[in-house]
C-alpha cells in the first residue's frame, strides 16, 4: 500500500488546521452558510436528513487493516455503531456531529486517512478494479497510477471550484469491474505496437441526470504524459464547462455541446503547452509508486489445494459459497475472496463496528494486512491462501458475513436513498430488502445466475441504476414514491444503459415486479445465456408484455 | 484609499477601478490616475487609453479570455481578474494562464468576490493582489497564505511538481 512521507503528513495536518478554524468561524457566525458549503462538501461533510454526513475517502478502495480498526472505532465513539461503504469506495457515517469533525478528521490523519474532495465540485475520489493487483487477467496493476492521479488531484488549486463534480476511473485489467466508460474521465491502460504502457482515454461518461457512456479522445496516452493530458482536460472543462445550469454542468454533456472531435482538439491545443513540461512524470516517480504495490511475499504454492478441493466436496454451503464469493488468483495457490455485504434486512454496504474489527482480523490473518472496497459496496480480501478459505468461511459465516450471493440477484447495489439523503424522491433501502426477501431461496437465486440490480433513490444515480441489468429508480408521482424500472443496463466491458420498461411503480408492487422479470427470462433462456444475454436478444417486448399484460 | 493585500502585505491601493465605464468623457477628470478599465472598454479605446498621462490597467470577466488581450498583454503593469462569486472556478485557470502560458510578470490582481478562504489557492495560481469583499478581516486574511507548507502541484512560487522536489531527497 502507499505509505505517507513528511510531505503528505504535513498536508494532511494543515489541512485539518485549516479545516478547524473554518468549522469554528462557522460556529461563531464568522462566516456564511453558502461560503461554509463548499468548504465543508471538500472536507466530506453534508448536512442531511437526520444529522450531518461524512465521507470519508478510501482511495481506489484500498485499505489496512489498522486504517478499518479507526473507522470502527470512529463507527463506535462518533456515530451508531455502523457505516456504509457507497458506490464510489468510500465510506460513510451518517451521525457525527459536525463539531466533532475536525477531532474525527485527527484520527483519519494518524492512519493516513482522509474525507478530502469526497464532495464539492472538484476532483473526487479516483476508483478501480477491486482485483488490482490479484486479478489473473491484468495488463498493469492500476493502484501506482490511481495514487499518482490522487496526489495530483488533492488541494489541485486550480480545479477546486469545478462547474461540477469530478470521477476518474482507472482500469488495468481486461474485465472492467470499476465501470471506467461512466465516469468523467475512464482511463484504460493499455499497451502499444512498442510494448510501451500508456492509456486510452476515455472522457464524458456519467450517469446521473443524463447517462452517456464516455467517448475515446485519445487512444494512446504515454504514461509519462498522463498528469499533463489530465491538467489539460481539467482546464477546458473549467474553462467552459456549463455554470449556469447545474443539470448540464457536467463535462459529459460539455463534451456533447462541442462535439467529440472539437473537444478533443481543445484538449491537445492546451496540451501543446503542458506536455513534456515539469508535470510529466518521471521514471523515478513511476518506480517509486510501483514500490508500493509490490507483490507480498507469496508462498509457493500447488495450483490447486487438495485440502481445499476436499473441503469443497464435503461441504455443499461452503461450495456454494466458493462458487460464488470466490475468484482466481493470478498466483498459485491463491485466491479473492469477496465478502458480500448483501445479507436481507442490512442496508448494502453497511457494515458493524464489530465486523470491521472481526474482518480488520481476518485480513491480518490471511491476506497481508490489506483489503479492499468495490463499487458494489463489497469487501474483497485479495490474497487469501486456498487452503485457508474453508476457515474464513466458518469464521465469516460466525460473523454474519457468509452471505454467498455475490454477483447474484440479491447482490444489490443500492444508495442510502431516503431513508438518510436530503436529495432522495424515494427510499432505496426498504425497496432492496424487499426484494431480497421475495428471493429468499439460495437456489432459486443460483439458478437465475448472474444478474445486477441497481436501485438509486433520485436522478444522481448514486446506486449506479442505469448500468444495472435491472435498474430501479425512484420517482416523484404528485408527492408519493414510486419506481421507475429499467432493464438492459451492464457495467461490464460492453458497458450499456438500461431502458425503461414503461410506467413507473408504487412501492409494493417493486417485488412482483421484478419476479415477472426474472420469469420472462427463466422461460425463455437458451443454453446457458445470462439474463442480460437473454435480453439482449429478446429485446424489450416480452419483458413488458409480462409487467404490464397485453396492450393492443 | 482602500487597502489591499499585496505580496502578502497590506498596502495602499494606487489603482482606481472602474467596474463600469462606457465613454471616455466619465474618465476625463482622473486623466492622472492610474485606472482599471473593462476588458471591452479596452478594446474600444486602446489608442486613447494608451495616451493617458495615468495608468490604465485592464480587468477580465471570469468568462473572459486572457487571450482576448492580444499582443497588449504584456504592456500592462496590473491585470486584473474578477471573481462574480467565489465559487467561480474559471478565474483560477484564467490566472494560471497567465502566468504559465503567457508569461504574464506585472501584477495579478484578485478583485469581486475575493474571501479569506481562497487565498491560498488563488496565490498558488499566480495571484499576488487582493482586494478583498468589504466584509472581509484583511489582518487575519493575511494568515490564509500560510494555510498549507506545500502542495502536489506545480505553483508559480514552485514551478517543479512536489513529485520532482521529492527526488531531489531521495
Ligand atoms: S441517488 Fe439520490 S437519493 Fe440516492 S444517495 Fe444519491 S443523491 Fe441521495
Amino acid at each position: 500500500m502507499y505509505r505517507y512521507d513528511n510531505y503528505d503528513h504535513q498536508m494532511l495536518e494543515d489541512r485539518i488546521a485549516q479545516f478547524r478554524d473554518q468549522t469554528a468561524r462557522f460556529l461563531k457566525g464568522e462566516l456564511a452558510d453558502t461560503e461554509f458549503l463548499p468548504l465543508r462538501l471538500q472536507n466530506g461533510l453534508y448536512i442531511q436528513r437526520l444529522a450531518p454526513m461524512l465521507r470519508i475517502a478510501i482511495p481506489y478502495g484500498m485499505l489496512s487493516s489498522t486504517q478499518l480498526r479507526k473507522l470502527a472505532y470512529i463507527s463506535e465513539y462518533y456515530d451508531k455503531g455502523y457505516g456504509h461503504f457507497t458506490t464510489r469506495q468510500n465510506i460513510q457515517f451518517n451521525w457525527p456531529a459536525l463539531e466533532d469533525v475536525p477531532d474525527i478528521l485527527e484520527h483519519l490523519a494518524e492512519v493516513e486517512m482522509h474525507a478530502i474532495q469526497t464532495s464539492g465540485n472538484c476532483i473526487r475520489n479516483t476508483s478501480t478494479d477491486q482485483f488490482a493487483g490479484s486479478a489473473i487477467n491484468e495488463i498493469a496493476d492500476s493502484r501506482p497510477y490511481c495514487e499518482i492521479i490522487r496526489q495530483w488531484s488533492t488541494f489541485h488549486p486550480e480545479f477546486a471550484y469545478l462547474p461540477r463534480k469530478f470521477k476518474i476511473a482507472v482500469c488495468g485489467t481486461s474485465d472492467d469491474q470499476a465501470a471506467t466508460q461512466v465516469h468523467d474521465i475512464g482511463l484504460f491502460i493499455v499497451r502499444n505496437d512498442a510494448g510501451e504502457l500508456g492509456f486510452r482515454v476515455l472522457v464524458g461518461g456519467g450517469l446521473g441526470r443524463t447517462p452517456v457512456i464516455g467517448k475515446a479522445i485519445r487512444e494512446f496516452l504515454p504514461e509519462h504524459e498522463l498528469l499533463t493530458y489530465l491538467d489539460a482536460i481539467l482546464r477546458v472543462y473549467n474553462r467552459e464547462g456549463r455554470r449556469d445550469n447545474k443539470y448540464k454542468a457536467r463535462i459529459k454533456i460539455l463534451v456533447k455541446e462541442t462535439g467529440v472531435d472539437a473537444f478533443r482538439e481543445k484538449v491537445e491545443k492546451e496540451w501543446q503547452s503542458l506536455k513534456g513540461g515539469p508535470l510529466r512524470l518521471t521514471d523515478t516517480e513511476i518506480q517509486r509508486c510501483r514500490g508500493f504495490f509490490d507483490e507480498p511475499d507469496y508462498k509457493e504454492l500447488p495450483a490447486q489445494s487438495a485440502k481445499l478441493s476436499e473441503e469443497l466436496s464435503r461441504d455443499v454451503l461452503f461450495a456454494s459459497w466458493y462458487q460464488q464469493n470466490v475468484d482466481a488468483h493470478k498466483k498459485p495457490g491463491y485466491a479473492i475472496v469477496t465478502i458480500c455485504l448483501k445479507t436481507t434486512g442490512v442496508a448494502p454496504g453497511d457494515v458493524t463496528t464489530e465486523q470491521m474489527n472481526f474482518i480488520a482480523d481476518v485480513a491480518d490473518r490471511y491476506s497481508f494486512g490489506e483489503l479492499r472496497i468495490s463499487h458494489e459496496q463489497n469487501v474483497i480480501l485479495a490474497d487469501i491462501e486456498q487452503d485457508a478459505l474453508y476457515e474464513i468461511w466458518q469464521a465469516l459465516k460466525s460473523n454474519q458475513l457468509s452471505a454467498a450471493n455475490l454477483g447474484l440477484l440479491t447482490d444489490i447495489i443500492c444508495c442510502p436513498g431516503g431513508d438518510f439523503c436530503a436529495l432522495a424522491n424515494a427510499k432505496s433501502i426498504p425497496i432492496a430488502e424487499s426484494i431480497q426477501r421475495r428471493f429468499d431461496d439460495a437456489k432459486r437465486l443460483q439458478d437465475i445466475g448472474d444478474i445486477s440490480l441497481n436501485i438509486s433513490g433520485c436522478m444522481n444515480a448514486c446506486g449506479h441504476h442505469h448500468v444495472g441489468n435491472i435498474g430501479i429508480l425512484g420517482v416523484d408521482k404528485k408527492g408519493a414514491e414510486f419506481y421507475q424500472v429499467s432493464l438492459g443496463g451492464s457495467a461490464e466491458n460492453t458497458t450499456s444503459l438500461g431502458q425503461i420498461v414503461g410506467p413507473s411503480f408504487a412501492q409494493d408492487e417493486v417485488p412482483d415486479v421484478i419476479e415477472k422479470i426474472v420469469n420472462v427470462y427463466t422461460r425463455r433462456r437458451e443454453g446457458d445465456e445470462r439474463f442480460i444475454d437473454t435480453f439482449n436478444r429478446l429485446g424489450m417486448a416480452p419483458f413488458k408484455e409480462e409487467v404490464y399484460g397485453k396492450t393492443n | 484609499m482602500a487597502k489591499l493585500i499585496k505580496n502578502r502585505s497590506i498596502v495602499e491601493d494606487s489603482w482606481h477601478l472602474l467596474k463600469e465605464v462606457s465613454s471616455l468623457d466619465e474618465i476625463s477628470d482622473k486623466s492622472a490616475q492610474s485606472i482599471i478599465v473593462p476588458l471591452a472598454f479596452w478594446q474600444e479605446h486602446r489608442r486613447e487609453l494608451k495616451q493617458r498621462p495615468g495608468k490604465t490597467a485592464v480587468w477580465l470577466q471570469s468568462n473572459e479570455l486572457p487571450a482576448a488581450l492580444g499582443e497588449d498583454l504584456h504592456s500592462f503593469a496590473l491585470i486584473a481578474l474578477n471573481f462574480p462569486v467565489f465559487s467561480d472556478g474559471r478565474v483560477y485557470s484564467s490566472a494560471r494562464e497567465l502566468r504559465s502560458n503567457f508569461m504574464f510578470k506585472g501584477e495579478l490582481r484578485a478583485i469581486g468576490d475575493v474571501l479569506r478562504d481562497q487565498l491560498f489557492y488563488m496565490a498558488r495560481c499566480g495571484f499576488d493582489a487582493f482586494a478583498l469583499r468589504e466584509d472581509q478581516d484583511i489582518d487575519l486574511a493575511l494568515e490564509a497564505f500560510d494555510d498549507f507548507q506545500d502542495g502536489y502541484q506545480v505553483s508559480v512560487d514552485k514551478p517543479e511538481p512536489l513529485f520532482r522536489r521529492r527526488e531531489q531527497t531521495l
